[in-house]
């Protein structure tokens, strides 16, 4: 591999392919490497809701738009707009839920708050102990386990070159970046380090301490049920999601914790974690009792101490690029490629990017 | 059961049941978990509680002696009972069980991992016709409930096994319509050296061929079952020559069943071990994937230990004496001095395992064999997927098994790809013109068999759970 090219995009989860793909777009030559296969970290272990309920409230826009992307990735991710359902329980969920609720409407999405005939009428199987709830019309999912299948397709169709099982061991930093892969050496005039949860090691290539966490999420699914719910369901809190795909599984998620390292391979489903989660699911779904539970599994979500994303030029290092730890990093990573890709290009993004080089102990 | 056990032993085969007993006789207390409601594994099956009496096999006899021995023994046996996860803690092992309905949890400094093997069968046009059912899965038949695949029953499939499957079906008054298997009398005559090294299985072998041979059964060598004809049901078979790559040769001939045994060899059950944090490696010649691991089942993990099939297919006889090693191996990582009498088993071991390993060899499909599924096969059974969508995914990139899984479904089923991987991963490294051992199969997940929602809530108030705090706003 002798040619140079124009850009080495390290990661080939959703937001490393968008913007390959955003870049190749402009008229660039990127190559995208993974360390496994193209959409198997985060971005195809994740449960799929795209809820504009449990977004951040400074990141609605973000969120919009990438609703609207995943919506014009339609069928061939699994896209299905239902609508959404978050529940209240108890009084002090129902408070939380309101106040936080109204901060994400103001904010720009479209959340009511219903009714209980409402929400029996739309959910019936859901529990009778539902106290409050609210309602966005946007929600929806769509299925991670097609994105690694999908953005492969997209690279090809557009003759994007792409490495999988490549880790990158190293980079040198000369009058072109060199990356040391395990499949030999790539050189690019610019890399951009999109490795989700492992890109502190990936940073640190260059010398550059990126204060990146990662959360373990745990993640369930359910054999083949008949219709439970038709919308995607949450929790006022936050820590249950749950939805029902075409083909009758139900997925349960919600970030509970396993155990575990990005740099000790994936990690481990803890029974501490994983039997409240579905007591919680059970909770607000009681026909869910019946399901037998398949596969449990967890994904390592990415995160700096302000919990907002790192999107922009990496500081310090000329020609290199950081994209990742997006909360919500499913639905916004299509759009925020975009962006970030724009950036690169030299063109002002459509909204503002998220300097990784900032000060990150505050909000 | 919730106590604090010095051994925790998951599975109650050959191997898991003495590695249990040994842990037991230098005094450690040993817990003994396992699917079934009583020890013997696959190979030593009880017979079902309704069956009296039943005229006495090798088989139920060892089995008998073993219940017997379990039963005698400090070892608590705990049957019926499904582990879905294991989580290694700071001292020991938390092994996490499903059972009379309910999730508990076993703990125990010690683990020792007996969790066997399951069948590997080479998809065929017709695979998935009721009156199609493994090899293994006959000898259950045969040994928990005396009962019989039909009426008249083709026996197909590689190794020893075929061997046994017929002479059984006959002895349980059965009609065996043929015996069909890849492997020729030369390879047989190739494997008697290493069958020397067990005289007394070899003569139960040569029994079984003698009972066939003498009855007029007419045994297929160098063949294989290529269609299963029928609908509904099983209504014949096709049977043509192979090639010495055990790729079929043109012309068949038909022969009339109403049912049918196949398999094609075993292959290590190794996802309890993944699951407890061990690597895996390919090793052909064990059966394919096997854990790492030393001698006397020991591994890289401290006080995780293996033994029988799981790490490696070496058979009954050998798993025998693997598991009273590995029992010892773990009694001596919690005190007692073992080496002495784990070196005066060590040959025994070793003759035992040369018989296995040659009965593996035999067993093992060579690569010829991929071709008896079509493009129309169905290879994986709980997603109905055909080799033609798992060649096209492939062919569209999908280079991994985890990403054919991913993209198709193929082992996101009830099974847990136990059916379908071995022959996704063979399908992408002929594809790729890669070796089998560079295709490792998909991450295991827990559970390790499906878990009913309601077992994993529990009883619970809602107040009670534990739930963190909200995220960020």
């Amino acid at each position: 591999m002798t040619d140079i090219y124009d850009i080495a995009v390290i990661g080939g989860g959703i937001m490393g392919c968008t913007t390959a793909l955003r870049l190749a777009e402009g008229g660039m030559r990127p190559i995208v490497l993974d360390q496994g296969d193209l959409g198997q970290g985060a971005s195809g272990v994740n449960a799929g809701t795209l809820s504009l309920q449990i977004k951040r409230v400074k990141l609605m826009p973000y969120a919009l738009r990438g609703h609207h992307e995943w919506q014009a990735m339609g069928d061939a991710v699994g896209f299905k707009k239902t609508g959404g359902y978050t529940l209240a329980f108890t009084e002090r969920e129902a408070d939380l839920l309101h106040e936080r609720q109204t901060l994400k409407a103001e904010a720009g999405a479209p959340i009511t708050f219903v009714s209980n005939n409402h929400i029996r009428a739309a959910e019936p199987n859901l529990a009778q102990e539902v106290l409050s709830a609210s309602y966005c019309s946007e929600d929806g999912h769509a299925n991670a386990s097609l994105t690694g299948q999908f953005f492969r397709g997209r690279l090809r169709d557009q003759g994007i070159q792409y490495g999988e099982r490549c880790a990158v061991s190293a980079i040198d930093r000369g009058e072109v970046f060199g990356l040391a892969t395990s499949r030999g050496q790539i050189r690019a005039q610019r890399v951009l380090m999109a490795a989700g949860a492992w890109l502190r090691p990936v940073a640190a290539m260059l010398d550059v301490d990126l204060p990146v966490n990662a959360r373990i999420n745990t993640v369930s699914v359910t054999e083949r049920m008949p219709r439970l719910i038709s919308t995607v369901i949450g929790h006022a809190t936050g820590l249950l999601t749950m939805k029902q795909k075409a083909d009758g599984t139900v997925l349960v998620g919600g970030g509970w914790q396993g155990r575990g390292t990005p740099q000790e391979g994936r990690g481990q489903v803890m029974a501490a974690s994983v039997q409240p989660n579905l007591a919680l699911a059970q909770y607000a779904l009681p026909a869910l009792a019946e399901a037998r539970v398949l596969r449990s599994w967890t994904g390592f979500e990415a995160s700096v101490p302000d919990f907002y994303p790192l999107a922009g030029a990496l500081p310090g290092v000329e020609g290199a690029y950081v994209l990742g730890c997006v909360r919500g990093g499913y639905t916004i990573g299509p759009y925020i490629g975009k962006l970030m890709g724009d950036f690169i290009l030299g063109r002002e993004p459509e909204l503002p990017l998220f300097d990784p080089g900032r000060d990150f102990n505050e909000d | 059961m919730a106590d604090r056990y010095d051994i925790a032993v998951i599975g109650a085969g050959p191997a898991g049941a003495n590695a249990a007993l040994a842990g037991a006789r230098y005094g450690k207390s040993t817990v003994l978990l396992d699917e079934q409601a009583q020890p013997g594994g696959q190979v030593w099956r009880a017979k079902d509680g309704s069956i009296l009496s039943a005229p006495k096999t090798p088989d139920s006899e060892a089995g008998d002696a073993l219940r017997v021995a379990v039963s005698q023994a400090q070892v608590k046996h705990v049957g019926d009972a499904r582990v879905w996860q294991i989580e290694r803690q700071k001292t020991g092992w938390d092994i996490h069980v499903f059972r009379d309905r309910q999730v508990e949890t076993v703990s125990a400094r010690a683990l020792i991992l007996a969790t066997g093997a399951r069948e590997f069968v080479q998809p065929i046009p017709g695979w998935t016709i009721p009156g199609v059912i493994g090899l293994a899965g006959a000898t259950a038949l045969f040994k928990q409930n005396l009962s019989l695949p039909g009426k008249r029953t083709v026996v197909a499939g590689t190794g020893p096994l075929v061997f046994f499957v017929a002479s059984e079906i006959r002895r349980l008054g059965g009609e065996v319509g043929a015996v069909v298997t890849p492997n020729t009398r030369r390879d047989w005559m190739a494997a008697l050296p290493a069958m020397l090294s067990r005289p007394d299985l070899l003569l139960r072998g040569a029994r079984w061929i003698a009972d066939l041979m003498l009855n007029r059964i007419p045994i297929h060598w160098g063949s294989a079952v290529t269609r299963v004809e029928g609908s509904t049901i099983v209504e014949g078979v096709r049977v043509q020559r192979l090639n010495r790559d055990w790729s079929p040769r043109e012309g068949a001939q038909r022969i009339a069943a109403d049912s049918l045994c196949l398999g094609n060899g075993l292959i290590p059950a190794i996802e309890a071990p993944q699951l407890a944090g061990l690597s895996i490696s390919h090793h052909a010649a064990l059966g394919g994937w096997v854990p790492e691991q030393g001698e006397d089942g020991a591994t890289s993990i401290e006080g995780l230990f293996l033994c029988g099939d799981g790490a490696g297919i070496r058979g009954a006889a050998a798993a025998e004496i693997h598991g009273r090693l590995a029992g010892m191996k773990a009694a001596e990582f919690l005190g007692a001095n073992t080496g002495m009498r784990r070196e005066t088993l060590r040959p025994g071991y070793t003759r035992a395992a040369r018989f296995g390993t040659a009965m593996t060899a035999l067993s093992i499909p060579r690569p010829g064999l991929a071709e008896l599924t079509t493009r129309e096969t169905i290879v994986c059974r709980c997603e109905s997927l055909s080799q033609a969508q798992i060649a096209k995914e492939i062919g569209s990139g999908a280079t991994s098994t985890n990403a054919v899984k991913s993209g198709l479904r193929a082992g996101m089923g009830p099974c847990g790809g136990q059916y379908c991987q071995a022959v996704v991963a063979r399908m992408i490294a002929a594809a790729q013109e890669r070796d089998e051992a560079d295709t490792p199969p998909p991450t295991p997940r827990p559970p390790l068999r499906p878990m009913p929602v309601a077992a994993m809530a529990g009883d619970f108030e809602y107040g009670d759970l534990p739930i963190p705090k909200p995220a960020p706003l």
